[in-house]
């Protein structure tokens, strides 16, 4: 559809730049220091996929079996694992989660729901990209996740990180339409921001890359205790400056990564140690996003990003 | 050019997997495993013997360790048969010294061109596993029947000539199937497959011909993968193989039965700098109670058996 190609730009203009050190504070409820926050990837790749000229889901001919195979371990094994040590620490999930393995695996989603955890969107499959769709075909994704989420565990979505992280330049403005509160997709920033879109008031949550362990594992190569030991000094940074203003800790897992045998007890033990703490907000992406509205931090943050860019400042 | 509309339907979106080959479950509610004597953990120890012929092409894929330097590489083709000649017979000492019986995934050729090879595995007391015809030949759905069929059969008459043995189980090079690689097997007398890494235990495959169990095979600490994919350090490798034994040895106290797989490559292992480390992990394992190691046919039979 002629109508939705554009340009490549340079830049898609969905942040003004707002240097640290201008920043209003963050007060969390409770006056917590840090919101800690996990978010299990519970991902369903497709057997056989069909191709997306932009992107081949697997790098061997269909059927990939080990890599298939691979990711399934997570359904059928990891996330048993995973689930047993985020409930020692007291975590709840925040699962980005492929909507389709509410069809698949409603085992799992019953396991997560029962937990009080929350369900934001990771797409139908990991498998299928939004590259080359028209808008109205990404709207129908949209519309299939709310409305799968909805059917399956009464939520409301509030939460969105892209598909294999595949985005198009209108992404943010259909998510923000459709009523998501906050995107998982950026990672310029420690602190959530306000997105500029055409409506709504989408705020980009921190997540993270770094602290991400299909990064750590599959293209880090670092090892499951090193992992443990990142995860603590990532926690420990935040942790201090939590005390100037509250900060924002996201781990992103995959239950096919973390929750194998060899990796899972140095996980267990960073988050035991991060829990351990006081002045620690065990929380969700959905409470993180309410917090910042409710406290004002919304308004604050726009209104310092037109002071500086009335003072000069660029975006 | 837009994504056509039939890129969201979903045809196997439903309950379960998007296939037949299994059904799926959570390995943490099936019916406990009960192993010989009431061992905890059945080790599966499987070295791998490959020949990466000189000429093996790159389409569709090339299997992992595959030659990489121009024709003729020199470099990786004999670098690869180094443990043919050398590595191979260090791990084989070195399982004899620990009095252990395992299995060897064997490329088909090797039986062919490297008879003496198999007899000292043979001889050992271990098991022959067939790891197809050699790492040129990958299995992948671009294949015909036919020719897959042909792969496969040969594969086996070499090992089962050369071995006098049954030969029932499979390890595709670069663990790389086909659609149909499962129906082949069956219909070949393979009675188990290593190629699936989605599970810590065995369980049942369909095939058009009769079932197939896939027996589980430890991917990320394939000693290959973590020295020539993640690139770390042998004492990296032996802390992550010490680390999924304890959880799999703690799990067995509530839960049954498990498998603790080892996955080893005569040309990685079976470097002299290399070999004391494999002791070390070994030493580890043994020293618990409660840890049967078998060649991986005897640990299917014993799952069959159980179930």
């Amino acid at each position: 559809m002629s109508a939705d190609a554009k340009p490549m730009q340079s830049d898609l203009g969905l942040y003004d730049y707002l240097p640290w050190t201008e920043r209003p504070k963050i007060t969390w409820p409770g006056d917590k220091k840090i919101a800690v926050w996990i978010a299990p990837n519970i991902e369903f790749y497709e057997y056989n996929p069909p191709n997306n000229p932009t992107r081949t889901p697997w790098a061997r001919p269909n059927p990939d079996v080990l890599q298939y195979s691979h990711r399934d371990y997570g359904n059928r094994v990891g996330w048993q694992r995973m689930m047993a040590a985020m409930d020692r620490a007291g975590f709840r999930g925040s699962v980005s989660l492929n909507v389709a393995l509410c069809d698949h695996h409603p085992e799992i989603i019953k396991a997560c729901a029962d937990r009080g955890w929350e369900f934001f969107s990771h797409g139908i499959y990991n498998t299928r990209y939004v590259y080359n769709m028209t808008i109205e075909q990404e709207r129908e994704i949209i519309r299939d996740a709310f409305d799968t989420v909805r059917k399956h565990t009464g939520q409301e979505l509030a939460g969105w990180l892209s598909p294999a992280l595949s985005n198009n330049f209108w992404t943010m403005d259909i998510l923000s339409e459709a009523g998501i509160q906050y995107t998982c997709d950026m990672f310029h920033d420690d602190q959530p921001m306000p997105v500029k879109v055409k409506s709504g008031k989408l705020i980009s949550m921190p997540y993270s890359l770094e602290m991400n362990d299909v990064i750590v594992y599959n293209t880090q190569k670092v090892t499951p205790r090193h992992y443990g030991e990142i995860i603590k000094r990532q926690f420990d940074q935040l942790y201090k400056e939590g005390a100037d203003s509250g900060t924002v800790m996201c781990i992103p897992l995959h239950p096919y990564l973390v929750g194998q045998p060899h990796r899972i007890d140095a996980f267990a033990e960073a988050i035991e140690y991060i829990a351990g703490h006081e002045g620690v907000w065990q929380t969700t992406g959905r409470e993180i996003a309410q917090a910042y509205h409710a406290s004002g931090a919304y308004d604050a943050f726009n209104a310092a990003m037109a002071t500086h860019n009335a003072q000069g400042g660029s975006r | 050019m837009p994504m056509p509309d039939d890129y969201l339907d979903y045809p196997h979106r439903r309950y379960g997997m998007d296939h037949d080959r299994y059904d799926w479950s959570d390995m943490f509610k099936r019916k406990p495993i009960s192993w010989p004597n009431g061992a905890r953990i059945a080790l599966s120890i499987v070295t791998h013997v490959q020949y990466f012929p000189l000429d093996m092409p790159s389409k569709p894929f090339k299997a992992p360790g595959a030659l990489s330097m121009p024709y003729p590489d020199f470099r990786y083709y004999t670098n690869r048969d180094y443990g043919n000649r050398v590595g191979v017979f260090r791990v084989l000492r070195l399982l004899g010294e620990l009095g252990l019986k395992t299995s060897f995934a064997i490329n088909g050729i090797i039986a062919e061109r490297y008879p003496a090879l198999l007899r000292a595995v043979v001889e050992g007391g271990h098991e022959v596993v067939a790891h197809g015809l050699d790492m040129g030949k990958v299995h992948h759905s671009g294949l015909t029947e036919d020719e897959e069929n042909a792969i496969v059969a040969e594969a086996l008459r070499l090992l089962r000539d050369a071995s006098g043995q049954s030969v029932s189980g499979w390890l595709s090079p670069g663990r790389a199937q086909g659609f149909n690689t499962p129906e082949i097997l069956a219909r070949n007398g393979v009675a188990y497959g290593l190629d699936w890494a989605n599970d810590d235990l065995p369980y049942d495959m369909r095939t058009q011909n009769g079932p197939l169990v896939a027996m589980p095979m430890a991917y990320e600490t394939d000693d290959r993968v973590v020295a020539d994919e993640y690139f770390q350090s042998e004492p990296q490798w032996v802390q992550q193989v010490k680390d999924r034994f304890d959880v799999l040895y703690r799990e067995s106290a509530d839960h049954g039965g498990r498998v603790m797989s080892l996955p080893l490559h005569s040309w990685v292992s079976g470097m002299p700098y290399r070999i004391e480390y494999l002791r070390e992990v070994l030493d580890y394992i043994l020293s618990h109670d409660g840890v049967w190691t078998a060649p991986t046919s005897e640990i299917c039979a014993a799952f069959r058996a159980s179930s």
